[in-house]
Order: structure tokens, then C-alpha cells, then sequence
């Protein structure tokens, strides 16, 4: 603290200063939050109409809560299976709040997501003392066993929650301020966007912390923390309340936006999407539960209008995701802006147009059988034939399946021969870029 | 220090450790003045790593006590011990992965400098801290891979690294566990240079196997056989001593007098 008052005048500044990273008027830094403030405010009048603006309104409360997950999984290494504890009794709290305000308790309806914010502070101070003790596995295992204990007394304690019918509120209560009520949608919608944009801002400013990064110092190497000074326990707990409390935060927009919380909010099935999708859209960099977070609401909302396979969908793409991808859209997109930097994104254009059209090809092929599948089992009684794609299948006939197996198999040869022909091609580009690092480096 | 008449850096009394029935370290006698430079030598099995994982809070001790500059530390944890001054390195490399060489330093010094859990202040605002991280980075030579994350480093490198994290919060006793392990000649010649540099006026203990290392680099040697100190003294009366001779130096000198002899 003295060396802020004075300073070491004599002592020069360390030849790599240009390193630091603060830097005022970073112009890129401005470019990118700049535009993800005009993407929130614009995105409703692009996509306007009811469903449209339900969606968006869900998107920025899945941002929150993916990001505020990610807290746990990406920077601090927690696989924890029951986030939607904290995000779930946020909505409870902030539901009862809204009737608390509607019996005439004096709080703005839009500070509701703080209260559930506030909640999920609570829960995770004291729940999360237990889970932080342990890491890894057993850590894992702890937050199962507490996710279903919640769940398990979300139906034992109706005068809570609601029991199988939930808690409603109204939103349109208290004093309106300037005309803004929050009956209409698309004020909810602003509401929840100026949130989702602070709470990105803060959790953002948090990795950028003396305790953001011993988080992920704890975990590269929990053990070698404690030989630095560190508690490694109470560098896991303080973090976990944070996240908490901005799951909390989503608990509470979830809340305002449904004006309902029923037991599944705190279920098992909620954890699991946030784990699912903040993995998919990947881990290991910021922003990428935001892409997650989006696909969760694209694939909760229009997918399950597509097809009643929805889900079986869902699990390939995270199957395959594991398996090609393990860093998510995220890692996808930051290799591919590497490649591009030096150079060399338009050898590698035409391979990737080629593997979208077999892919394609693949999955016509194997989504007209999982269709066709799926017909059998709902609706074989009274029509054998289902419309896919324009195409009509018959789901009895052996043509269709003959026909739709060799699209997938023909699909399949194609995508293979492809990939392996890309592959080669992306270790090569990888090879002459290390070696123009190499080459810098030496200058 | 409360107790001026204890004016060790390190001292151990009758240190016992067991694991299950078997009695690792024996009552392990050894008092370090302040600023002297130990190497503790001795067979496979004789607790080497035992001893530095008990003094660094890793284990707590069956019985005996551990003072370091007078204070009890023995059961404690290992955060606890590091923030009373004492600082170690591990044998193999025990670096942060994912994080840049400069992270990893910086990540070193938080707590030193006071920081500690902090989540309402800026790393990039913290002069003190990255401009100590930049300096630790020119001591240990890796100003240039500032950016590499320290999985991508070469061994040597890691190892460097490994030592960098060790000093960077400013204690003053420091514990390193075979500093040069699988290390070339030249490498390891580079490195005692290296380690020299960044632990002067520091209290030392090092676990070594090379006899070059050991000779080089200790003001005094700490031989423990079986768990126990057989003798502790300058390198000349350790290499003289018979029952050192007899129980493990015998062969190893022999060696390292014919090299000295060669030069």
C-alpha cells in the first residue's frame, strides 16, 4: 500500500511493461462490450413478435445463469450437478417477493432479480460450505446428493413451494415508474437485458481478480495453492457464493419473466442443461456459455416445436461435441480466428463448406430414421406415413428405411473421407504456424 | 522473536513420523541458523521427502516439534506455514498448467503482498504486484515466454519456473526438493548458478543427489540415514566423517574426489 503513496521514483519501468493489461482506452475492449450492449438493445426490434421476444427475454436469463455456472466449471474446475439449487430458490425467493410487493411491501419490481440474487447469496453460504470442503468427485457427488434433497423438499414443503402447482405472482404491481409497468413483454425484455448486461460486466471483472485468479490457480493445481499462502477451501467457498449470488440474480429474472416457479426449477433436469449447454458452448473461455446459453433457449424452444426426438437430437450433438470438441463453440471459434490471424482461414474455407454438406447429407439420412422411429413408437396406430422434409416416409415400408439408410451411409463415407482430408490439412496449417511463432520469436 | 535465546531458522526436535507401523523419520534432530545453506543427502528411503512435506505441513508429525524462527509449526497447515515465512518446491514440477509464466508468478506473491481473497480490486491495478512478477520473470530467465502458458514450457523451463513460484512471495526460509532432477550436466550447472542468485541472504534447505550440487551449493550437510540426523556440518568434516562413509557416502565420494582430483 506505501508504494501507492510513494512510488519508487529511482526504479525503471521493467522492459515488458507493454505487457500490463490495463489499459484505459482499449479499443477493442470498448468494440466488443459497445456491441454486445447494441446486439441487446436492437435484438427485439430484429426479432419482433411474441415468441421472438419470450425467447430473447429467456436468452438473457440463461446467459446469467450459464455464465454464473461456468464460474464454478470453467474457472474454478467444480463439476457441480445441482446449480439449479441456486438458481431455482432464487426464483422462489423472488417469487414470493413479487407478492410480498403486491401486499403492498415497499421495493421496486425491478430490483426483484437482486432479491433473488440475495437468496441465492443465502443458500450458497450455507449449502455451499459443506460442497467446498471436497473437490473434484467428491465434490461433484455433494452437489447431486443436495440437488435432490431441494427437489425432494420442494414437494415436502408446499407451504413454500407451492407444491405441484408451483408459486405465481404478478409482475404488474407496486408503483409503475415513468409509465413502465412490466406488463408488456418487451419491457420485461429491457429489464432483463440491462441485467444480463451488468451481471456479464461483473462476472467478467471478477476472472480479472486477485481472487478470480487463484480460482484458477485451485484449479490447475489446488495442492500447490496451499504452498503459497493460500486456503484453498475459502478460495472454493467465496467463489461459490459469488456464483451463487448471480444465479440467484437469474433465479430472480426467471421469476419476473414467468411470474411462476414451480419444483422443477430446483430439479435435476435444470442442472443438467446448465451443465450441458455451458459445455457446449464451451468452458474454457469467457464468453462461451453466452453461445451455450443462447442454443439452450433455441434448442428449449424451437427444436422441441420441430420434433418429439428433441432431446435424442440433443444428446448426439453433446456426444459428438465430447468427442471432436471438448473445448466447445468457443475453442471452435478462438482456433479458427488464430488460423485466420496469420493468414491462412481461406485454405481451410472450402474444406469446412465441404464438411457441412456431408454432414448434412448424414444427418438427413439419420434424422428420417430416427423420425421414423419415433412414428412407430407414437403414432403407428393410425397412419404408417409421416411427412420429413417434404418427403413422404412410410414408416412400415422397407424402401424408406433402405432409402434413408443409404442417404446416412453414403452421407457417412463422404463426411469421413472429408474429415481425414481436413485433418491433415489443419496439422499442417497448426505445423507452418508454430513455426512463423518460432520465427517471431527469434527476430 | 519471542524467544531470543532460539535464533534458528529452522529447528527439529526428536521429529518422529510414522505411516502405519513403519517409522519413516526417527527422531530427527537438526537446528539451521538463519541464512545458512543445507543439503540434506542420504540413501533412497531414508525420508528425505518425508522430512520436507512434515517441516512444510504436507503431513503433521506423529511426535517431536518443528520451530521455524522460534515458532512452533508442526501440524500445521501448509498455508498457515507459508504465511509464517516458509516456502518449498516440489520434486516434480508443481506449476499452474493453464496459466501464463506470468500468471503463475503473480499467483505466487497475492497473498505476500496482501491481497489475499480479494475480488473488488483489479490484478492489472496492482503495480506492486506485476511489477514484482516482472522482475522474478527476468531473475528466473523466462522474460521472453511471459505469455506461454506453463504447460507448453520445455522441462528445464518448468523447473525454473517451479523455483520462481517457490520465492516469489518473499519468504525467507526456502525448502527445495531436488531442484535439478533430470537435468543434463549443463543444465544443471546453469541452474545451482540460478538458484544461488535467487536465494541469497534466504535460508536454504535442498534435497540432493548430486554430489556436484551438494558441494557446490551447501555451507553445511545434513546426512539422514533411516530416518535419522547421522551428521550435520561443514562439507569437509561430512566427507571425513567415518560413520557418514560407512553408511552412505563411501562409494559417492570416491567418485566426486576423482572428478575434483581430474580437475
Amino acid at each position: 500500500m506505501n508504494q501507492t503513496l510513494h512510488p519508487k521514483t529511482a526504479a525503471p519501468a521493467p522492459a515488458s511493461a507493454k505487457y500490463y493489461e490495463f489499459k484505459p482506452y482499449n479499443v477493442g475492449r470498448v468494440v466488443v462490450w459497445g456491441g454486445f450492449a447494441l446486439v441487446l438493445i436492437l435484438a427485439p426490434l430484429i426479432f419482433s413478435g411474441g415468441l421472438a421476444h419470450s425467447m430473447l427475454s429467456q436468452m438473457g436469463i440463461a446467459i446469467v445463469a450459464c455464465l454464473s455456472y461456468n464460474i464454478l466449471l470453467g474457472q474454478g474446475g467444480m463439476l457441480s450437478f445441482g446449480h439449479s439449487v441456486y438458481t431455482g430458490l432464487g426464483a422462489f425467493v423472488a417469487v414470493h417477493g413479487l407478492n410480498r410487493i403486491a401486499g403492498g411491501m415497499p421495493i421496486p419490481v425491478s430490483l426483484i432479480p437482486l432479491v433473488g440474487g440475495l437468496a441465492g447469496v443465502f443458500f450458497a453460504v450455507l449449502l455451499g460450505f459443506v460442497t467446498t470442503r471436497k473437490s473434484g468427485t467428491t465434490f461433484a457427488m455433494i452437489t447431486l446428493g443436495i440437488g435432490e434433497l431441494v427437489h425432494s423438499m420442494a414437494l415436502m414443503i408446499p407451504e413454500f413451494f407451492g407444491g405441484e402447482a408451483g408459486v405465481s405472482a404478478n409482475r404488474v404491481v407496486g408503483q409503475s415508474v415513468m409509465g413502465i409497468t412490466f406488463g408488456p413483454q418487451i419491457q420485461v425484455y429491457y429489464l432483463l437485458a440491462i441485467y444480463a448486461f451488468i451481471c456479464t460486466a461483473a462476472m467478467y471483472a471478477f476472472t480479472r481478480t486477485p481472487l478470480g485468479r487463484m480460482l484458477n490457480a485451485v484449479r490447475d493445481n489446488a495442492e500447490r495453492v496451499e504452498f503459497i499462502g493460500y486456503n484453498t477451501e475459502r478460495v472454493r467457498y467465496i467463489s461459490f457464493i459469488i456464483a451463487g449470488f448471480f444465479a440467484g440474480i437469474a433465479g430472480g429474472m426467471y421469476a419476473l419473466n414467468f411470474e411462476i416457479a414451480t419444483a422443477e426449477v430446483v430439479g435435476a433436469g435444470q442442472s443438467g442443461a446448465y451443465l450441458l449447454f455451458t459445455f457446449l458452448g464451451g468452458a474454457t473461455f469467457f464468453f462461451g456459455p453466452i453461445i451455450g446459453a443462447i442454443l439452450m433457449v433455441v434448442a428449449f424452444v424451437l427444436l422441441s416445436e420441430f420434433t418429439k426426438a428433441w432431446l435424442l437430437y440433443l444428446g448426439l450433438i453433446f456426444t459428438f461435441m465430447v468427442m471432436y470438441a471438448p473445448g466447445g463453440i468457443a475453442s471452435l471459434i478462438m482456433m479458427n480466428l488464430r488460423v485466420a490471424k496469420f493468414g491462412k482461414l481461406r485454405l481451410v474455407w472450402t474444406s469446412y463448406l465441404a464438411l457441412a454438406g456431408t454432414a448434412l447429407i448424414m444427418l438427413i439420412g439419420a434424422a428420417a430414421m430416427i423420425e421414423m422411429v419415433y412414428h412407430l413408437q407414437l403414432a403407428t396406430a393410425t397412419e404408417p406415413t409421416l411427412k420429413f422434409l417434404g418427403v413422404t416416409l412410410n414408416a412400415t415400408s422397407l424402401d424408406s428405411w433402405f432409402g434413408a439408410a443409404l442417404v446416412t451411409l453414403v452421407g457417412l463415407g463422404m463426411f469421413e473421407a472429408t474429415r481425414r482430408q481436413f485433418a491433415r490439412q489443419w496439422g499442417e496449417i497448426q505445423a507452418e504456424i508454430e513455426k512463423e511463432i518460432r520465427r517471431r520469436e527469434a527476430l | 522473536m519471542t524467544t531470543s535465546r532460539n535464533s534458528y531458522a529452522i529447528e527439529l526436535k526428536d521429529l518422529r513420523k510414522s505411516f502405519g507401523k513403519t517409522e519413516i523419520i526417527r527422531g530427527a534432530n537438526l537446528a539451521v541458523a538463519p541464512g545458512e545453506r543445507v543439503a540434506i543427502i542420504g540413501p533412497n528411503g531414508a525420508g528425505k521427502s518425508t522430512l520436507f512435506n512434515l517441516i512444510s505441513g504436507r503431513f503433521g508429525p506423529t511426535s517431536g516439534e518443528i520451530l521455524l524462527n522460534g515458532h512452533r509449526i508442526d501440524g500445521k497447515k501448509p498455508f498457515e506455514i507459508n504465511r509464517k515465512g516458509l516456502a518449498r518446491s516440489f520434486q516434480i514440477s508443481n506449476i499452474f498448467g493453464r496459466l501464463s509464466v506470468f500468471e503463475n508468478l503473480r499467483c505466487g506473491l497475492l497473498w505476500s503482498l496482501g491481497y489475499r481473497y480479494a475480488f473488488w480490486k483489479f490484478l492489472a491495478d496492482l503495480r506492486d504486484a506485476n511489477d514484482r512478477a516482472e522482475e522474478l520473470m527476468q531473475m528466473i530467465k523466462l522474460e521472453s515466454k511471459h505469455d506461454t502458458l506453463a504447460m507448453n514450457l520445455t522441462y528445464a523451463e518448468q523447473r525454473a519456473l517451479e523455483i520462481g513460484i517457490t520465492i516469489a512471495g518473499g519468504a525467507n526460509v526456502v525448502l527445495l526438493d531436488e531442484p535439478t532432477a533430470g537435468m543434463s550436466k549443463s543444465e544443471t550447472k546453469r541452474f545451482i548458478d540460478l538458484i544461488r542468485d535467487v536465494t541469497v541472504g534466504k535460508t536454504l534447505l535442498t534435497v540432493e543427489h548430486d554430489m556436484g550440487v551438494v558441494f557446490g551449493l551447501a555451507d553445511k550437510i545434513a546426512v539422514l540415514v533411516y530416518g535419522e540426523v547421522i551428521a550435520f556440518d561443514v562439507p569437509e568434516a561430512v566427507r571425513a566423517n567415518p560413520r557418514v562413509q560407512e553408511a552412505y557416502l563411501g562409494s559417492v565420494l570416491a567418485e566426486q574426489q576423482a572428478a575434483d582430483a581430474a580437475v
